[in-house]
């Protein structure tokens, strides 16, 4: 693929590691998190993978400085992510499972928000910054429209748009193809890694999607009640011997489990 | 001691909003278009409701003060009643609860949806500080449109008892001498003293709202729980501070 403008107005700016350090999360006497260490390189793709309520949201909050750990330290090239200097300094974009987008503005407004705030560049280039963002993810009709009228699929090409228009060195995804079909996952997939190589930029993902883990993945975490079970490549976790590892992977589908017979019991 | 740690907590939240939110004041002019919003959904569309109100306020005044007043035998004091009622007490009252009711409950749902839906996490990613963006600009627009509202509220209110005394036929007390005995006793520190409970009382009403908004966590049944919360408290803040504000002004 032809390199953008952006890519290489961007040049300069280069992506950034993520340091994780002995982190614990406790929410009052329920502990989400135990002593997580992690070291992500600029520039991969990280995946960071397990089943529902393993903590994988909670992680990446803490990598973004949305709470604080109980325990431990989380430190983006060195610098602490809570801290608004360190945000000034490295823009850290967030996609969220929901979208997060701004209800009361138009797709166009949303995108446009963060280049207006921190006043980037004079309106007219702000323009193209989003124009140019909403046809890297085929958005270009959608730039008037508001969030309420748009697909779960749209929102969250539109949550991706709105950080690309940040040209962030540190990407985070919450759970990107929760909810979406077999297509728009892929997609969605496409559209991580092209990032990647176009725009360099580090990205955390998180996900219980297999196939894109498996696709797109640099290098995989597995999280599983709060703990780290192994971080490895792709490649590596195919050929997982770990049982925990490979149930979750390939879950076998038991009719003649005995849990269904009080079913029967009670229909 | 579980409440009154809440009751608390929530003081202290008010106050650190206050302080990072005015720390933002540099930033007001990046603001000017926000507050203009704000003060035209605060403000101007609270116009219609605050004028109708008043006037059947003023009206009913004039009309509880006329029953007693005709009868003994000073009606023509009914101008300096309304006219003082009004500007000092429920003037700035009525349009409070109006606004808590109205634009305080609005606000505490919007911001509550926000934290709900993690826009305002949005806002903290992008490094746009939600006190800039969503808290000052409406901290602004409320001090703008309370004293104006205020006024109109009270004007309109000292129309409602002069049509009232001018139609209804036991009084049937002619508007100049209304409207004398009106200016006869009222002053322009009755005038300041009421603007300043109407800002106070805004003031107060929006602060809670963003508050209580910002402070919402959990899903979307706590929307409606910090709404219900935000108007309580801020009826019961407004009644308190209208004694502690009438004695220090008294």
């Amino acid at each position: 693929m032809k390199k953008s403008t952006a890519a290489r107005e961007r040049q300069d700016r280069n992506p950034v590691p993520v340091e994780v350090a002995g982190l614990s999360k406790n929410y009052g006497s329920q502990t989400v998190l135990t002593d997580i260490s992690l070291s992500i390189k600029p520039n991969e793709i990280f995946v960071i993978m397990g089943p529902s309520g393993s903590g994988k949201s909670v992680l990446l909050r803490q990598i973004a400085g949305l709470e604080t750990p109980t325990a431990g330290t989380v430190r983006i090239a060195g610098l602490d992510p809570a801290n608004p200097e360190t945000r000034a300094r490295f823009a850290l974009a967030l996609v969220f499972q929901s979208g997060a987008l701004f209800n009361s503005l138009s797709v166009y407004e949303n995108l446009a928000l963060y280049p207006l705030e921190h006043r980037l560049c004079p309106k007219r280039h702000i323009r193209d910054r989003v124009m140019r963002a909403l046809q890297i993810l085929s958005l270009e009709a959608a730039a008037q429209k508001f969030p309420s009228e748009l697909s779960g699929g749209m929102k969250k090409r539109v949550a991706i748009a709105r950080a690309l228009v940040m040209e962030p060195q540190l990407i985070l995804y919450d759970e990107p193809t929760s909810e979406l079909d077999p297509v728009m996952s892929a997609t969605i997939g496409e559209i991580i890694a092209t990032l990647k190589q176009e725009f360099q930029v580090t990205s955390i993902v998180v996900s219980h999607d297999r196939d894109l883990t498996l696709t797109i993945a640099d290098r995989v975490a597995i999280l599983m009640q709060g703990k780290l079970l192994t971080v490895c490549t792709p490649a590596e976790l195919r050929e997982t011997k770990d049982p925990a590892i490979a149930d979750f992977l390939n879950p076998q589908i038991d009719l003649k489990n005995p849990r269904y017979k009080q079913l029967e019991v009670t229909t | 001691m579980k409440q009154l740690n809440s009751i608390l907590e929530g003081i202290g939240s008010a106050v650190l909003l206050t302080v990072r939110s005015f720390t933002m004041l540099p930033a007001a002019p990046r603001i000017i278009r926000r507050v203009v919003e704000q003060a035209f959904i605060g403000g101007y569309t609270s116009l219609p409701i605050v004028s109708i109100l008043s006037f059947f306020i003023g009206g009913v005044l004039a009309l509880q003060a006329g029953i007693s007043m005709q009868s003994i035998g000073t009606k023509e004091l009914i101008g300096t009643l309304v006219g003082e009622s009004l500007v000092r007490e429920l003037g700035p009252m009525i349009v409070a609860i109006l606004v808590a009711g109205r634009v305080g409950s609005a606000i505490t749902a919007e911001l509550a949806s926000m934290r709900v839906y993690n826009e305002v996490d949005a806002l903290v990613t992008m490094n746009i500080p939600p006190e800039r963006f969503l808290v000052l600009p409406r901290l602004i627009a409320v001090l703008l449109f309370m004293p104006v509202l205020t006024m109109i509220g009270i004007v309109v209110g000292w129309i409602g008892g002069c049509v009232v005394c001018k139609f209804v036929s036991f009084i049937d007390l002619a508007p100049e001498q209304y409207f004398q005995s009106l200016r006869a006793y009222l002053t322009a520190e009755h005038m300041f003293d009421g603007l300043l409970k109407a800002e106070i009382f805004g003031f107060c009403v929006v602060l809670i709202a963003c508050t209580i908004g910002l402070r919402t966590s959990g899903g979307p049944r706590e929307i409606g729980n910090s709404v219900t919360r935000s108007v309580v408290t801020s009826l019961i803040t407004i009644i308190v501070l209208d004694f502690v504000l009438t004695k220090i002004l008294a």
